[in-house]
């Protein structure tokens, strides 16, 4: 059974061994980091980081630099131009990011046509945009790992002004948080680690793990802290379990040359979010209907009051 | 620059810029860049398939974006609709990097779904491109009154009998038919920095709906022709013009409005933003935007 799952040597391997830890680490950075994102509403600007990422590796691919630095420099430029552009209201935030996910990708273009006729290879245009986990090498974990720490020391640090200003931003402003600067860490945090997973694990899984496992705890929780924790363990699972699998299907049909890695994280997150949104619906209708059961009068409907929090986490 | 094959390039060029233009327009007024942004490269991935399968890819195309757009509509009814959008395209993304895996020769061909091959378009895309065109504006013109309402003031919609989640749904599918029709031809990559750039400066040249939307489509045009010509005589790709011409003018207007504002007159977009003139009224100006 176990052998079944486990096709033999999938321990022995050395790329599996570092795709698990690296692969791992940025899902766990990421799902943390994609909490305040759902919560903020900032998923585009969260997968426009990750094409921009992906501008800046094709970029380091051109001049033969460290893909990581292009990778890594860009986001954070990306963030720097949406912030400058954006205003306060989310329409005004949307367009700018458009525009320079738009700018972002033409120059993304530009570079790939320099790059591919230059250096006259195609296979590269496809690394860069969709990853491959089977690729990292084991020296660059420590800089890997540093990265990460600086993200989530930024989440960590801003914690609660982050979740007051995702809630309210007067409120936020009136207590006395400068909600453009945490606003401003927030993108840099997001921007390293957005970066970081789209040189492991390609532009799709980056956002895969940064929405996915997010979207879905903020289904089945309405507390942060623990939207944090249960998107920690989704995200985990989903990028190990597709590893897994991706080893598995080397022999599956048709082509007999393993299935990518990213369709079967995809898939599973996918899954995971459905699930979590049947079961929050389920459990709405079935708190509706003990409510409507046990209702003398309208205080029984009312329930217990609600803090600002989990009004606007509950519309996530 | 003109002869032969470069004919259809500027014709079904200039046929997806004025589309882009008048969709991109209602794109920007709703807020709804990243569902821009996704549409196309889930039709990517339907194309992928469909040529696996040996399927005419303009139907692939064509089904998974519209697949996609109803799923982003469906989900987000309950889901933060951003999230939903995300979820949706790297679902699709992901499909689409498993038929590549499985079909034999793909590099080439995907290069040229993402960033397009305008200057190869057959008589015939042309055609296809001019039908899907025509539907895309039809549709447009006919919804312009509740689409102009549910995208401006929802509520006022709302309590006018606009069904806005209705709105939404139709909104959803002319962006899946307008990819459609210009993915095959200008690519994923171009068509979103179309349909972004050009009615993103508009807006903040003029606060009137109709100038608004005409001005957005002049520029769309433009910047496609200086994008062809450019790449004509530079060899480099058009999505690399189009992009960076989109932001240029997005920035240009926004020094103008910035510019006209200073000047005491009333800041142009402010028709469009009731949600931001209320705001200001109701909390009493501590929330102005910091200059």
């Amino acid at each position: 059974m176990l052998k079944a799952i486990f096709e033999p040597g999938l321990f022995a391997s050395e790329p599996v061994r570092v795709a698990v830890v690296v692969g791992g680490a940025v899902a766990l950075v990421s799902a943390v980091v994609g909490v305040f994102t759902v919560i903020r509403g900032q998923s585009f600007a969260g997968h426009s980081l990750g094409d921009l990422g992906t501008t800046g590796g094709s970029g380091a691919f051109l001049v033969g630099a460290n893909p990581l630095w292009g990778f890594v420099s860009f986001a954070i430029l990306g963030a720097g131009a949406m912030e400058l552009f954006g205003g306060r209201r989310p329409r005004a935030r949307d367009m700018a990011t458009g525009i320079v996910l738009g700018a972002g990708l033409g120059i993304a273009a530009l570079f790939l046509y320099l790059g591919t006729t230059e250096r006259n290879t195609t296979g590269a245009t496809i690394t860069i945009l969709f990853g491959s986990m089977f690729v990292i090498r084991a020296s660059m974990i420590p800089v890997f790992a540093l990265l990460s720490v600086l993200a989530l020391a930024i989440v960590a640090l801003c914690y609660r002004p982050l979740l007051l200003s995702a809630v309210s931003q007067d409120v936020a402003s009136a207590r006395g948080v400068p909600v453009r600067t945490v606003g401003v860490l927030y993108l840099l945090a997001m921007a390293v680690a957005v970066s970081l997973s789209c040189v492991t694990i390609g532009a799709i899984l980056s956002t895969a793990v940064l929405i996915g496992p997010a979207a879905a705890a903020l289904r089945l929780t309405k507390r942060p802290g623990l939207a944090i924790f249960w998107a920690a363990v989704i995200g985990l699972a989903v990028t190990w379990i597709g590893i897994v699998l991706a080893y598995d299907s080397y022999y599956w049909p048709p082509a007999g040359r393993g299935w990518p890695v990213s369709f079967f994280v995809v898939a599973l997150v996918l899954a995971v979010y459905l699930l979590a949104d049947f079961a929050s619906r389920h459990r709405a209708r079935r708190a509706g209907a003990r409510a409507l059961a046990s209702s003398e009068g309208p205080t029984a409907v009312a329930g217990r009051p609600r803090g600002p929090e989990s009004t606007v986490l509950g519309a996530g | 620059m003109f002869s032969g094959i470069m004919v259809n390039a500027w014709i079904v060029a200039t046929m997806v810029a004025v589309v882009a233009g008048v969709v991109g327009f209602f794109t920007v007024l709703r807020g709804s860049a990243f569902v821009a942004h996704a549409v196309p490269q889930a039709g990517f991935a339907g194309a992928a398939g469909a040529s696996l399968i040996g399927v005419n890819t303009l139907a692939g195309l064509g089904t998974f974006a519209v697949i996609s757009a109803l799923s982003i509509g469906f989900l987000g009814k309950r889901g933060r609709h951003d999230a939903v959008t995300a979820l949706t395209l790297v679902f699709m993304l992901g499909l689409g990097a498993l038929f590549l895996s499985w079909s034999e020769e793909y590099a080439s061909a995907i290069y040229a779904l993402l960033f397009g091959e305008v200057l190869g378009v057959s008589t015939n895309q042309v055609l296809a491109t001019a039908v899907l065109g025509v539907v895309c504006i039809l549709a447009v013109v006919t919804l312009y009154r509740p689409l102009l309402l549910t995208s401006v003031i929802p509520e006022v919609a709302e309590a006018r009998g606009v069904r806005t989640q209705r709105m939404e749904m139709c909104f959803l599918v002319v962006v899946a038919l307008v990819t459609t029709m210009s993915v095959p031809v200008v690519g994923a990559l171009l068509m979103f920095s179309l349909m972004i750039g050009a009615p993103g400066a508009a807006r903040s040249f003029t606060g009137n709906p109709l100038g608004a939307l005409s001005l957005s489509v002049v520029l769309s045009v433009t910047i496609v022709w200086v994008a062809i010509a450019a790449s004509y005589e530079t060899d480099w790709p058009v999505g690399f013009f189009v992009g960076v011409l989109g932001a240029v003018f997005f920035i240009a207007g926004r020094a103008w409005a910035v510019w006209h504002r200073s000047g005491g007159v009333r800041q142009p977009g402010a028709r469009y933003a009731p949600e931001k003139s209320v705001h200001l009224a109701t909390a009493g100006g501590t929330n102005r935007e910091p200059t």
